[in-house]
């Protein structure tokens, strides 16, 4: 048998059919829905009197839309956001789906709520009108993000029909320095191959420094591949992927568990196998990161100044001005002078325990610096009451850290958590595009402990000189 | 599906890299449950003003470009969300055509899904196109899917790749949910096949 790549064998496993083109039909695992890409698919199932094809392989939840302020139950005010949701309800139980809805402590953002609950597992696809999907590649599942159109055939067929994209090899070698983490691989990646340079891929991230990541940290990598441009990241899985499982409440127990067990241990990308592209990074010479534009391919270690237009080639200089009149920064100002309005922690980036924990060890005895808005809004209501139960939230509660409910939030700003014209966030979130976060709003994209130092010195900050 | 045969129609310039979706429509229109009418909010904070007036410099406010039916971009068009709200709202205003460099992967898809033609040509020959597309109203280009032809308005003609099965998909208008179910025999066997191999799934 030739010799494959893990995910030429979750492909293989998966094909139902394929024509001499190459476009094939792929059975689809999971399907995870929120409430933002999916009404019109229901819709569109009513219209044509079609059913979910499988409604136990399919998980909704509501996250985009609810507010995380602590009087939740009071309903959501905008009325559009509230119809959302609504409608989510309502699909959900008419199409007789899986669903936390808003008042379960379980409800949270898709990608965080979908591995906690153990529907996430090796091997799989796993599908979501989302963008990033790309999370539960983290899994080695083969995962990523789809229209509504594909919602609504994935809905009606549970499968997809796709062509497969070419293998790309993402080493890490080495070990990382302290105070650099998974979010500071991630962005680094994509600053090396830019937001196009993983178009028509398929990346496994692998080396050493990504087989020491906890799971949390293997989703933040794996969560930003989309922004790398592409179709899926994916990490083999290995001891850590399955202590992480086992007992989770949709995990395989008993029999089944050791049968799972099983096949997970044979995937992973054979020696020889054939890879269409190779990047590799020596982990050591990983900083500590920020964005400085409104491209996510635009990052520097903090240590560094703004760059000029003059030092980009091709389009990128017209795209590097803009980005620096709209972020209203000047070529050579250092990064770590640079003022910061807002702190937003949260997202399904780095909304999970290990991103509070390590929040919580730099703010812990320190205070948000004054005048600064800083909001902690966990990945779900599950992590959120661990963090309580960790006493983490008393930490930061007494820093002076908004402490939220769970969901999207500040990260694309559908809910009232938004920046105004001209504010300016530090934020763990995956996007800092023109006006994501609120029209106008500046965001740099950074790690959690990062993100923990600016809060508390009111500007960028190396995070190694607070350890 | 709306088929896309043959378009003849003016092109708007748009030449900057990287047009993410949060551009094409920003988050605020996506609370909608229908899939029209977003045409107004098509690239909303770089149309309007705060205050809802129209900024008179971007181009699709531009006398010559406000009835475009082909966009002419940069490299990495539709980055970003997967929503499909973008192409919805690229061709509720009219634009069943957009040509870049290169697109993200995920809005590629979802144009296919709306009748909308993306081509991806080589960065010289977008270039051309880019020119030929600042001309103004009286540069009209034709897009021929069948022939796989794109005419200039000097009748430069740029051969384009489209995949098969999606051309022929924007050819007859087809629903590819209605393909996929005629193959309901093939995946009821997957699916017993898949109970015996990984019935923990």
């Amino acid at each position: 048998m030739s010799p494959k790549t893990l995910y030429d064998k979750i492909w293989d496993a998966h094909l139902v059919h394929e024509d001499e083109d190459g476009t094939s039909l792929l059975y689809i695992d999971r399907h995870l829905v929120h409430e933002v890409t999916s009404p019109q698919a229901f819709e569109g199932l009513r219209m044509a009197h079609r059913k979910v094809h499988a409604p136990d392989k399919t998980i909704a939840v509501p996250d985009h839309n609810v507010p995380t302020t602590l009087d939740r139950e009071k309903g959501i005010e905008n009325e559009e956001s509230r119809i959302q949701v609504e409608a989510l309800d309502k699909n959900a139980k008419d199409f007789g789906i899986n669903y936390y809805p808003v008042d379960d402590i379980r409800q949270g953002i898709v990608h965080i709520v979908g591995p906690e609950q153990g529907w996430t597992l090796p091997g799989m696809t796993v599908v979501c009108g989302d963008s990033h999907t790309a999370t539960h590649g983290a899994f080695g599942s083969l995962a990523h993000g789809i229209g509504t159109s594909e919602v609504e055939h994935v809905l009606a067929t549970q499968t997809l029909i796709q062509k497969k994209s070419k293998n790309m090899k993402v080493e890490i070698t080495g070990k990382l320095h302290p105070g650099v983490t998974a979010k500071d691989i991630t962005l680094t990646v994509i600053g090396k191959t830019g937001t196009a340079g993983g178009t028509g891929y398929v990346i496994e991230y692998c080396g050493e420094a990504i087989r020491s990541l906890s799971m949390e940290g293997r989703m933040t990598v794996c969560n930003m591949a989309i922004e790398g441009g592409a179709r899926a990241g994916l990490i083999a899985p290995d001891e850590t992927t399955f202590e992480y499982i086992k007992g989770r409440p949709h995990a395989p127990k008993g029999a089944q568990w050791e049968a799972a067990l099983n096949w997970w241990k044979t995937l992973y990308s054979d020696d020889d196998a054939h890879w269409d592209k190779v990047v590799t990074i020596d982990a050591s010479e990983i900083a500590p990161v920020v964005t400085w534009g409104t491209s996510p391919e635009d990052v520097l270690p903090i240590t560094a100044t703004v760059p000029a237009p003059e030092d980009f080639a091709g389009g990128k200089v017209d795209a590097a001005r803009r980005s620096l009149e709209y972020m209203g920064l000047e070529p050579g100002q250092k990064l770590t002078d640079i003022k910061i309005d807002t702190v937003f922690i949260g997202s399904c980036t780095n909304g999970r325990i290990e991103d509070l924990r390590a929040v919580a060890e730099i703010v812990k005895g320190k205070k948000v610096k004054d005048g600064m808005r800083a909001m902690i809004v966990p990945g779900s209501g599950l992590v959120r009451a661990q963090a309580e139960e960790e006493g983490l939230a008393d930490i930061f509660i007494e820093a002076g850290f908004e402490w939220r409910l769970a969901g999207c939030s500040m990260c694309l700003a559908m809910n009232p958590d938004q920046l105004s014209p001209g504010e300016r966030c530090a934020a763990t979130s995956n996007r800092n595009f023109e006006g994501r976060q609120g029209r106008g709003g500046r965001t740099h994209l950074l790690s959690p402990a990062m993100a923990a130092a600016a809060a508390v010195t009111g500007h960028l900050t190396d995070v190694r000189e607070l350890m | 599906m709306d088929k896309f045969e043959k378009l003849t129609g003016v092109a708007a310039p748009l030449p900057l890299i990287n047009v993410d979706t949060d551009m094409i429509i920003p988050k605020q229109f996506l609370k909608t449950i229908k899939r029209s009418g977003l045409g107004v909010n098509l690239f909303d904070e770089m149309r309007y003003n705060d205050d809802g007036s129209e900024k008179p410099d971007f181009v699709l406010n531009k006398p010559a470009y406000r009835n475009a039916e082909i966009l002419v971009s940069g490299d990495n068009f539709g980055c970003g969300s997967s929503r499909e709200h973008a192409p919805w709202a690229i061709k509720d205003f009219g634009i069943r055509c957009v040509i870049a460099p290169s697109f993200a992967d995920i809005f590629f898809n979802n144009c296919f899904k709306n009748g909308i033609l993306p081509i991806a040509l080589p960065q010289d020959q977008v270039d051309l196109l880019m020119k030929d597309a600042e001309k103004g109203e009286n540069a009209r280009m034709t897009v021929d899917l069948e022939k796989q032809e794109i005419t200039t308005s000097d009748g430069e003609v740029i051969p384009f790749q489209v995949d098969a099965f999606k051309k022929h998909c924007l050819l007859e208008g087809l629903d590819d949910i209605g393909l996929t179910m005629a193959k309901a025999s093939e995946i009821a066997s997957f699916e017993s096949k898949a109970a015996m191999e990984r019935p923990w799934v």
